[in-house]
């Protein structure tokens, strides 16, 4: 009996025990999910009112970190002086946003919890953009990792609402380098993004859509973004434009550039401001940029009036060829296997463009040679094509005077009945 | 030479009854009256379904039913083979005049009452030929295997994938899967060429044979009316109407062949303004615009039961038409007749003139 009283006296104590520590620890699971940090903020006016408001969205708060992560302090206070406590940190200062952002982005230990994929070298690239080296300078109006990312609603560089997402890439960039007054002092144009807004590439990324087509940083860097050195711009544009660069390091150019010192693409394509580029610009052309180099007149001038010569040409024969067979096609002939042999013939003329940055004219003579016998093949399709509807228009008019002739003969021969004694009784 | 003749006659009379055939016809007559002009459209679909026979023989010679090759055989008949583009153009633009005429012979039929005792099989037969001659027209529109038909093949299946109970399996049986595929197009191929010109011709042969041993009816209220021979003066005057729709033919196919139009790409968006052909545009412009829910049912599918009902009784009015049968007007008939006439040719209309209608 003894014993069984005992044991029946520790059961009851120990459920006391468990009662008393569920109800201690209470609070503190309410005081876990508070945040007296937010409850404050959004109270107070629009300045200190939106890094609240924004973090709702942020992609560090989609990680489960809280606004005490960066700032220090406890939210779980809701007295203003216990929740800034030791530990409160504030808002860092401006110079020191980079060292305060990479405590956590240049940990691999740290960033491996979250999302292991993520680089963390973007410091120690920072450190070596141009931005990097003016802050470092004591500049700080450099560019920090708030003024690209934003600071309290940051969101991830692959959601389109991003800032740094390739289509709000340049918006993001011009709001520094197309701000005469910031740009002032460092004697940079602020033409860039407006240049680049009427570029290729812009057009690709705005109205296609294409993700692949290159914003600022795809020539100058993210973290590391500096200008592309002359030496290094070829190397840049080499990234999508593989075989233009190779048949340039062919070319004669190359040595010439090489000598003076020019930059490749550049030098005829421009850089913000890429147009598409068009046989105009070719020797000869309405914006002929060979004369930017070579007077009209000299050897290497005619070497490139002839490649124009052969490929306009050639786009004659095709636009003929098109014609043709778009005249054929509103006869109603069926003409799509000529339609596709002439798309084909295009691909010769895609690459003899492409071609021109190797200046050898026989290999271009080459390839808009077989391009040229393909077109030979649609006209000859394009020319059977009309005489074919010839033929049918012929055959209709012969066979629609049988027709009426056989009609009239029928009508005769009703009326000859009609008429008929028989037929009027 | 004339003993092999009469021989020949002799030989042919002893087996056929030539005689018999020809007596008949020479005594059959045709009455003529202020109406009759009306009797031609149905010489002008026997007409027309002859050359679709024709010309669907001679597209067999090189069409292709698979998913491979079907696109690419029907290009090939439009651009290589010698006068393919005229066989196919003349096979798709008289298939859809024959639609047409067909209805044409039908509405025209419905006015004069021409369904009224002993004809009542004759509507009958009629009306199973247009029912016939539709789905014609459905499984060879798919038969090109290009973009335009493939998406209205699947609007037109999803249609009747509505009709309550049966629609999933019918739906299912018709496409060979839960998709319009290579399956559907060889179950097309097989309607289109051997189940349905067999149904046709049995049908057809029994309208006819009816039409020749009843004779043409009479429009109620005309007693006494001229009448004129059969052969040769109502057979003459009805090639001369087959001569005309053959030129009409020839020029349209002339100007306008039959288009081929890009290749079915399953895997591609439905492009815009889908239809299916316009003798099916009143249906589909009407489930466009029918409210998701009349009452508690299902718009959708109230259309499609309505139309069902609507063809049903269309079939059945020479048994529901009593006053016509005892030889009296009977104008609700024919205001009934007026109506289903508006009504599909404002939904057709309004198919083409207001694109967007209902969307």
């Amino acid at each position: 009996m003894p014993v069984k009283s005992s044991l029946r006296e520790m059961k009851r104590r120990s459920r006391l025990l468990l009662s008393a520590l569920l109800f201690m620890s209470m609070p503190l699971a309410v005081s876990a999910q508070k945040n007296s940090c937010v409850e404050c903020h959004l109270q107070m006016d629009d300045a200190l009112k939106a890094p609240a408001e924004g973090f709702a969205a942020d992609v560090h708060k989609q990680f489960g970190l809280g606004c005490e992560d960066c700032h220090g302090g406890n939210p779980a206070q809701d007295d203003v002086e216990l929740a800034k406590d030791r530990s409160f940190k504030g808002s860092p200062e401006r110079a020191k946003i980079p060292e305060f952002c990479g405590s956590c982005h240049s940990d691999s230990a740290t960033m491996r919890k979250f999302n292991p994929n993520l680089r963390v070298d973007q410091l120690a690239l920072y450190w070596t953009s141009r931005h990097g080296q003016l802050l470092k300078e004591g500049d700080a109006s450099g560019a920090v990792c708030t003024d690209c990312h934003g600071v309290h609603g940051i969101q991830p560089s692959n959601f389109p609402k991003s800032q740094v997402f390739p289509w709000n890439i340049p918006q993001t960039c011009g709001r520094c380098h197309s701000n005469a007054e910031t740009m002032k002092a460092y004697g940079i144009s602020v033409r860039q993004v407006d240049d680049y807004k009427q570029s290729v590439h812009a057009r690709a990324l705005f109205e296609k859509k294409d993700l692949s087509a290159p914003a600022c940083n795809d020539c100058h860097g993210n973290h590391g973004a500096a200008p592309p050195e002359v030496t290094s711009i070829a190397f840049v544009c080499r990234q999508c434009h593989s075989s233009a660069g190779d048949l340039f390091s062919r070319s004669p150019h190359k040595e010439a550039f090489d000598s003076l010192g020019m930059s490749e693409c550049e030098a005829c394509h421009g850089n913000h401001k890429i147009i598409s580029p068009a046989d105009e610009m070719l020797a000869g052309g309405q914006n002929d940029i060979c004369l930017q180099c070579h007077d009209a007149g000299t050897e290497p001038h005619q070497t490139g009036l002839e490649i124009k010569r052969r490929i306009d040409d050639f786009v004659a024969s095709s636009e003929a060829a098109g014609k043709l067979l778009a005249s054929a096609e509103s006869k109603g002939i069926e003409v799509s296997e000529a339609k596709f042999k002439l798309q084909d013939s295009l691909s010769s003329l895609v690459l003899a463009r492409n071609l021109t940055h190797g200046l050898s004219l026989p290999e271009i003579e080459t390839s808009l040679g077989d391009g040229a016998k393909i077109l030979a093949e649609v006209m000859v399709s394009g020319e059977a094509a009309l005489r074919e509807a010839k033929f049918r228009r012929s055959g209709l008019i012969i066979a629609t005077a049988f027709i009426i002739l056989l009609a009239l003969a029928l009508y005769l021969k009703i009326r000859d009945l009609q008429r008929s004694p028989k037929h009027q009784r | 030479m004339a003993g092999l003749g009469e021989k020949t006659k002799a030989y042919l009379e002893s087996r056929f009854e030539i005689s018999a055939i020809r007596e008949f016809a020479g005594k059959k007559k045709v009455p003529e009256h202020k109406r009759s002009f009306w009797y031609f459209f149905g010489g002008i679909c026997l007409f027309l379904f002859i050359i679709q026979v024709l010309t669907g023989i001679l597209l067999l010679l090189y069409y292709t039913p698979s998913v491979d090759a079907a696109h690419e055989s029907i290009q090939f008949i439009m651009s290589q083979v010698k006068f393919g583009w005229l066989i196919r153009s003349v096979h798709s633009w008289t298939a859809n005049i024959l639609v047409g005429v067909i209805f044409i012979h039908m509405f025209s039929s419905f006015f004069l009452k021409a369904y009224r005792p002993p004809r009542e099989l004759t509507w009958i037969s009629g009306f199973l030929l247009l029912v016939l001659f539709l789905a014609f027209g459905f499984s060879g529109y798919l038969l090109p295997w290009n973009e335009l038909s493939f998406f209205a093949t699947r609007v037109g299946t999803d249609i009747a994938g509505v009709i309550p109970v049966v629609g999933k399996a019918l739906k299912t049986f018709i496409l060979g899967g839960p998709e319009v595929s290579g399956a559907t197009l060889t179950r097309f191929f097989w309607l289109h060429v051997a189940v349905l010109p067999a149904f046709s011709l049995l049908i057809m042969g029994i309208h006819i044979i009816l039409v020749q041993t009843l004779g043409m009816s009479k429009p109620i209220g005309i007693g006494e009316a001229k009448e004129i021979s059969f052969f040769p003066d109502f057979i003459l005057k009805d090639s001369l109407g087959w001569l005309i729709i053959l030129a009409v033919v020839g020029a349209v196919c002339v100007f306008l062949p039959w288009e081929v139009g890009p290749k079915a790409d399953p895997f591609a968006s439905t492009p815009l303004g889908i239809k299916p052909e316009w003798y099916f545009t009143f249906m589909f412009t009407t489930l466009k615009l029918v409210p998701a829910h009349i009452f508690t049912i299902e718009g959708e599918l109230l259309a499609v039961m309505g139309f069902m009902l609507g063809g049903l009784l269309l079939m059945l009015v020479p048994f529901l038409d009593r006053r016509a049968a005892r030889e009296k007007r009977s104008p609700v008939f024919t205001a009934f007749g007026l109506a289903v006439l508006v009504y599909i040719i404002v939904m057709t209309g309004l198919t083409y003139l207001a694109p967007d209608i209902g969307k």
